[in-house]
Order: structure tokens, then sequence, then C-alpha cells
């Protein structure tokens, strides 16, 4: 009987799904057919038989995932089993060095037995047929060079195991890793964190008024205050008074990567930052100039709704301090570079905490970007007495379908995608008109060319 | 034009003419349907007993190629490199070869070290991880198989340069005239050891042909990222001739490097072959090609295979039944050969790590060989190796 390890068949993988058995118990294999598919970090492959002969046993059930070197079909024949030279030799390896070891030292044993997996050859073989006594260990002296191995060793050993982050948490809280008790040979974030937090009690000082409190039954409370206060109010007031109505669109903004691109070598452009956030901006105010109503305002009092005159551009920018959201006035009469110069200059007052509470008023329409994060998408929620707001996803390599559709030229290549959602306060404009705005950004972002049709 | 070289038993600089131009028009032989064609400079020089022995060796080397990736999926191999689609150029350029010539592979050339006589066997130790090389070089007139992408074409270079200082070259003796072939592909085309290669043979007009297995992929980039010319067409930029052929016609390949090697010998410098060829398989058996390829592709290409045109061939010339078969029974026999001397092959010895350092007896090494043995030695040891 011979029985088939799961190889590791992509240098280094450590285990497999076994997806499809291309045979089954009572089969006659040759050498080299195709008896199953397995599928590993890296790809589907096709396992060839490495024996010939009936099949005795599947191991492993599909959809199950298993570990490099366990055994997944045994082949044997009705004439005896056709084994060939490494599987046999692997067996009596394991069975002879396994049995030295429980008859000479039964210490070794239960330590030896993790196996190791190796490279090729054997499957996985057991440690302990690679970990040789060596020769009179515990009677005569060892000879030069095993001595200053071990005395190396025994530097090594001195010095708790820890990776670099890990050592550096432990020293910021001033402890040592000797004294961290651990199950393995190593300690890990999880025990330096246990240690810290048993002997919290003793040093704790007095905590400085500003910060987070421990409560007493050990949650944290946080005063809400400054910026947090301000978005908690914006918010509430915002989501329960203007109806919100999501609509998004993924697309194709290649052309616009590559406009950025060229945008960044043009000479003109050489002091400022052009990014994929500029061209949206642009789209905004072109898409705006033909759904006005997107930028325009509820007035409750009045019962009117209030078309405003100029574009001022809010973008959302995510600070120390907390959610501000400045806004760029008359961003629709700007040029290109007069408008990445706004930008530029919006981003880092908001980074350095310099924006004023007049560059946050007069909002008339917002842009947030929560790309930067590595999402795709979000509903965002309306600036207060604003009526659409524009959500970015991140932009990000995707397989889309190219071509004419049914055409030869037909396929499926990695294009830049990005998801754009945009909220819209259905008091003042309907589906309609939100559509038709989300639209015009997209067909712009997809094709920067059309911005002259506007 | 005229350029200075240096050329050995000459002191002085002589000029030379600036060697044949650049063709970019694929030369064929044997067409995919098994049909011979005339070409204008070139002739396939055998007869059709040797068509069936280049037939012979197309049909053992994708054996060994299909039975060495069996072995990796079996958990014998690390990794291995197909030539499956490649088996014409390899076999062609390499039994173009003479005794005194010297190849430098990729780790991919299987069918080059056939035809070089290395035993198949030989070359699976290297992807089995027991094994630095496998074959002596100066043997076999093969170096190791290289993994950096496109070294191999600088120590051909280097190579054939000292061909030149042998005074090997261009002595009208047959059996005394050598060239180096520099075997890469289109991907080691964009490394700058390529190009520095190729500015050295050139400067020096040194005897190397530089054999380019165009197979369209470097790992998962396409060829069209590569270049937008036809590679052959570099060559001009250094000032030698090129020549592009049918990398699966075995018949054109011979007749092509058969010629650029013989330039070489001659003494009137390198020469680039591009080999249109296709990389069938996946880059290794760690890759998966239906990730970044069209299975089209793959299908408009298996229409253009190696082998099947000269089998198509063959039979049109009435090669009786048992030549087919006794050679499918000579596979299966070379495949169990492998199989098994794959699993026999022996864990490495560390120790013969010291010997292939220097090609002579260093001191310091002796000692560290020596306290090395002395520390391997002091294990229990059944196996051999530590």
């Amino acid at each position: 009987m011979s029985e088939f390890r799961l190889p590791d068949v992509g240098e280094g993988l450590t285990e497999a799904e076994v997806l499809t058995w291309h045979v089954a118990v009572g089969d006659v294999v040759e050498v080299n057919q195709t008896i199953v598919d397995i599928e590993t970090a890296k790809s589907v492959v096709e396992l060839p038989s490495p024996f010939a002969g009936e099949v005795t046993a599947l191991l492993v059930p599909e959809g199950t995932t298993v570990p490099v070197g366990t055994p997944i079909i045994a082949i044997g024949g009705p004439t005896g089993p056709i084994v060939p030279d490494d599987a046999s030799s692997l067996v009596e390896g394991e069975a002879s060095a396994d049995g030295e070891e429980s008859a000479e030292e039964p210490a070794v044993q239960s330590a030896g037995e993790k196996r190791e997996p190796v490279l090729v050859g054997y499957g996985v073989r057991t440690a302990s047929t690679r970990r040789r006594r060596r020769k009179g260990e515990s009677a005569s002296a060892p000879s030069e060079p095993v001595e200053a191995a071990l005395g190396r060793v025994a530097t090594i050993d001195r010095r708790a195991l820890a990776k670099p982050p890990v050592r550096k948490l432990a020293k910021d809280h001033g402890v040592d890793l000797l004294e961290v008790p651990c199950d393995g040979p190593v300690v890990t974030r999880a025990d330096v964190e246990a240690f810290i937090a048993g002997r919290r009690p003793e040093p704790q000082a007095a905590a400085p008024t500003s910060a987070p409190v421990a409560a007493a039954d050990g949650d944290t409370r946080i005063p809400v205050k400054g910026v947090r206060k301000a978005t908690a109010q914006a918010m509430v007031s915002s989501a329960f008074t203007a109806p919100h109505v999501t609509e998004w669109v993924t697309l194709d903004v290649s052309a616009t990567m590559e406009l950025v691109e060229r945008l960044k070598s043009d000479r003109r452009f050489a002091g400022v930052k052009v990014s994929p956030t500029l061209v949206v901006a642009k789209a905004v105010c072109l898409a705006l100039t033909r759904t006005p109503e997107l930028n325009a305002s509820w007035d409750e009092a009045t019962q009117e709704i209030v078309l405003k005159r100029s574009v001022n551009l809010g973008v959302a920018a995510a600070t120390d301090r907390g959610l501000v959201v400045p806004n760029i006035p008359g961003a629709d009469r700007m040029t290109l570079l007069e408008l990445a110069e706004a930008l530029g200059e919006l981003t880092a007052t908001a980074r350095a905490g310099r924006t004023q509470p007049a560059q946050m008023s007069g909002g008339t329409f917002t842009i947030t970007n929560v790309g930067v994060f590595g999402v795709d998408a979000g509903t965002p929620i309306l600036n207060p007495g604003e009526t659409g707001i524009l959500c970015v996803g991140q932009i990000d390599r995707r397989p889309w379908v190219t071509g004419t559709p049914g055409g030869a030229d037909e396929r499926v290549e990695p294009r830049w995608v990005t998801t754009l959602a945009v909220s819209f306060d259905h008091r003042v404009v309907d589906g309609q008109q939100g559509s038709r705005f989300l639209a015009d950004v997209a067909s712009i972002l997809r094709d920067p060319a059309l911005a002259l049709t506007f | 034009m005229t350029v200075p070289v240096h050329t050995p038993g000459s002191e002085t600089a002589r000029p030379v003419t600036t060697p044949s131009t650049v063709d970019t028009e694929l030369v064929q032989l044997l067409t995919p349907e098994g049909r011979r064609v005339e070409h204008e400079r070139y002739a396939f020089d055998g007869d059709d007993e040797s068509v069936r022995s280049l037939y012979r060796d197309l049909l053992l080397v994708r054996r060994v190629d299909h039975e060495a990736h069996a072995l990796q999926r079996h958990g014998e191999l690390g990794l291995w490199a197909q030539c499956l689609g490649q088996e014409a150029a390899q076999v062609g350029s390499g039994r173009a070869l003479r005794s005194q010539d010297f190849a430098f592979p990729t780790y991919r050339e299987h069918g080059v070290a056939w035809c070089r006589g290395i035993d198949p066997a030989k070359l699976l130790g290297l992807f089995r991880g027991v094994e630095l090389g496998g074959w002596d070089p100066a043997e076999t007139g093969m170096a190791l198989y290289s993994i950096i992408i496109g070294a191999q074409t600088m120590h051909a270079t280097g190579y054939a340069m000292a061909l030149q200082r042998d005074g090997a070259v261009g002595t009208g003796d047959p059996t005394r005239d050598a060239a180096a072939l520099a075997y890469f592909g289109d991907g080691a085309s964009s490394q700058g050891d390529v190009h520095e290669a190729f500015v050295w043979a050139s400067s020096f007009n040194a005897p190397v042909v530089f054999f380019c297995q165009n197979n369209h992929w470097a790992i998962s980039v396409p060829l069209a990222r590569q270049s937008r010319t036809p590679l052959v067409q570099r060559a001009a930029g250094y000032g030698f001739g090129g020549v592009r052929v049918d990398g699966n016609d075995v018949l054109a390949v011979h007749a092509v490097t058969q010629a650029a090697l013989q330039r070489a010998r001659d003494g009137e410098g390198p020469t680039l072959v591009e080999a249109v060829t296709y990389r069938m398989g996946a880059h290794t058996t760690s890759d998966d090609p239906t990730r970044y390829r069209d299975s089209a592709e793959v299908e408009a290409w298996r229409h253009r295979d190696p082998l099947a045109r000269v089998e198509r061939y063959l039979r049109e010339l009435d090669t009786p039944e048992s030549f087919f078969t006794d050679l499918q029974t000579e596979a299966d026999d070379l495949g169990a050969h492998l199989r098994e001397a794959c699993r026999s092959l022996p864990e490495p010895d560390l120790g013969a790590l010291f010997d292939g350092v220097y090609a002579d007896a260093h001191p310091e090494l002796a000692a560290q060989k020596a306290e090395y043995l002395a520390y391997r030695d002091s294990f229990d040891t059944e196996g051999g190796a530590a």
C-alpha cells in the first residue's frame, strides 16, 4: 500500500484544499494519471499519481484543507502494493528513527515529534529524524567547534525571543521580557499586554484630566467636545431633517489616472499637488452647471429652495482633531491650476489644524474621499444646509470588460476602477437630477475629454 | 563602415567590415502542416534520416520535461521550469553545436542539455535541492543552469573572448575553431547584463551567438511590454547581424544556428538569433498562467506545435509505424528511468560544497572543510548528510 502525501507544489506552500477527486476507490490508476485537483494559495493544480495500482482509499474529502504532508490517497494493487522507492524508504526511515529514539532516548521523543515541513521528496518528515544525537554527547567532552556552537547557543538563550514591535512595547512599559510568562518559545504581544495588565494597579499615576478616563467598570469614557461634538450635532441635524437618497456608480477611471500623470509632468503644475481628487473636484463643478439643483439649499423658514450663485466646494478632511469640512469659495470659476492650488492650501491648513470657522461655513456642495482609508464606497451624510455630497471610494486595479460587446476585441483587462456615491436631499431634488449629476461626473472621469461638452 | 577590433594573433587593430544586416523576415523550412519549403539563404543540410533523429530528440525531450513536471507534482522536486513548446528551438540549436563549442543556458534549456549528452536525470538534482549544478561543464560543453536572468550572456561573451585569445577562432581548422552559444529569453532582453554582453561581443567581434528564445512571456509580462519592435532589430544597434527564425521549426532553427555558429567560428563575430516560439506551459510549477494570459492565444500556438509538424512530415514519407511505437517505448523507459533516478538521488554531502569554489586547492578553504568534516563526524550519521 502506498500513500501519496500532499506535496508542496509551489515553493513554500503549507496547505491546500482538496477540490475534486478524479478517481474513486476501486479505480485502477497509472503513474502520472491525474487523480485530484487541489487549490493552493497560488492556483488550482492537478496532481498526477506517483503510483500505479488500485485506489484503496481517498483519505481527504473534497472541500477539506489539509497541511502539506498529509496522506491524501492510498493506492495498492491486487498483486501487492506497487511501492516505488521513496515511499517505502520514507516509512522505514521514520520507523527506524523513532525506534532508535524510543529505545535509547525516550526523553527526546516527545519533543522531537514535531512535524517539520520540508520542501521536496518526502512530504513531511518528523523533526526527530533530523535531530541526531551527537556521539558521546553526555559522556565525553565535545569537540572544539561543538563547544563553540554550544557557547553561542547559551548566549542566545539568555535573551527572550520576541519580535521587534513586541520588544518595543515591553521597553516602552519598562517590562523585562524575561519576566513575562509565555506559552511558546516566543514572547508575544498578548503575553506582554497580559503582563502589563496584571501589574497595572500599583504604578498607575494620576491620569491627566483631558485624557480618556478609565471608569470603575473598566470601560473608557471620553468627554464629547470640540470637533467631535460639532460633528455629532451636524450629523444628527442633517440625517434627521434631510431625507437622504444615495446612489452609486462603479467606473473605469484609467483615463483620469492618465490625465493625472500627464498633469504631474506638466511644468505649469510643477508646484502643486495633482491628484485624482483634483479631477473629481473639477468634474463636480462642471456637472453642477448642468444640474444646479444639487448646488442648492432648503430654506425651511421661508419654504423656498435657494439655488446658489456659486459653488463653494467643501472637502472633508480627516485631521488629528477630527473631521473638518473647509470649502473653496467660487470653485466653479477657477481654472484647474487655481483649483489645484486652492485644494492644496485647504488640505495643508486642515492638516495643520489651522482651519478657521469661516472657512467651514457657506459651503454649497461637499466631496468626501473615503478611498484614502482603503474602502470602496459609502453612503455619505450631507453637510447640513447642502443638497448633495459626493463620496469617492478607493481607486484600485480591477478586472474590467473592455472592447466591443460581443466583438472579437472584447476582453477582461486590469483597469483603474473606483466607485462614486452621491447622497442628495430628496426634499430638494428627485432621482432624476441626482442621477444625472452622478452620471455626468462619472462620464467626465471616464473620459476627461468630455469636459469640453459642459 | 569599418570598426577596429582586437583579434588574436595580431596585436594591431585590423579593420573588418560591418557584419551582415538584420533580417526581420521569419525563416521557415518546415510549415506547421509538415511541408518542406525552400529559403533563399538557409537550407537544412541533413537527410530524412537526420529529420527522424531530430524528431526522436524532440519527443524524448518533451517526455523528460513532462516527467519532471509530474515529479514536481508528486512532491519530488521543489520546482520545475517546463520547456514545453520550445523543444524545436532548443534541439535545433543544440544539435548545431560542435563538441568544441560551449553552450550557456538559462534554467529552461533541457533540450540543449539533452543534445549535449547530459543524462536528463542530472537536471533534477538542482530542482530537488540536492545539487548545486549537476554536470561537469568542461566535459559536456555546457555551463550550469543560470538562474540569474541574462547573466549567462556575459559568461558566454567572456568565454568567446577567451576563445579568441586561445587562438581557437578563424584558423580554418574545423576541429579547432569554436564558438559560444548564449541562450536567453525575451524577458532577459530587457536586462542590463544582456546589453553589456552585446556591447562587449560587438566591440571585440567575439565568436558568440546570442540565441533568444522569444517565448512571448516573461513570467506574466507579455512581449509587447518588452519591445515595440521585433527583438532581432536590436542587433543593428550593436553592429552585428540578426536573423529571425520560426522557433517551432526544428529544421530552420538548425540551419540558422549552424550558419551563425559557423560565422562565429570563422571570426566573423556575433549574431543575434531570435527564435520565435511560445511557452506552452507555466513559467514554472509555481506559476499559474491562466491568471494573466488568454487561453485562445495558447490554443493558437498549439497549432504551431514543434513536434506535430515533424511527425506529419515523417508520416508523409511513409515512415514505418514501428518507428513511432518504438520511440514511444523508448520514451516510456526514459520516464521510468527519470522517476527512479529522481527518487534515488542521494542527499547532498555538504562537505562537497567546499570543492567547487576554486579551481585549485586553497589552504584557507581546505582548513574550513576539515573543520566542517570534523564537526559533521561528531554526529551519529547513517545517511551521510549533515
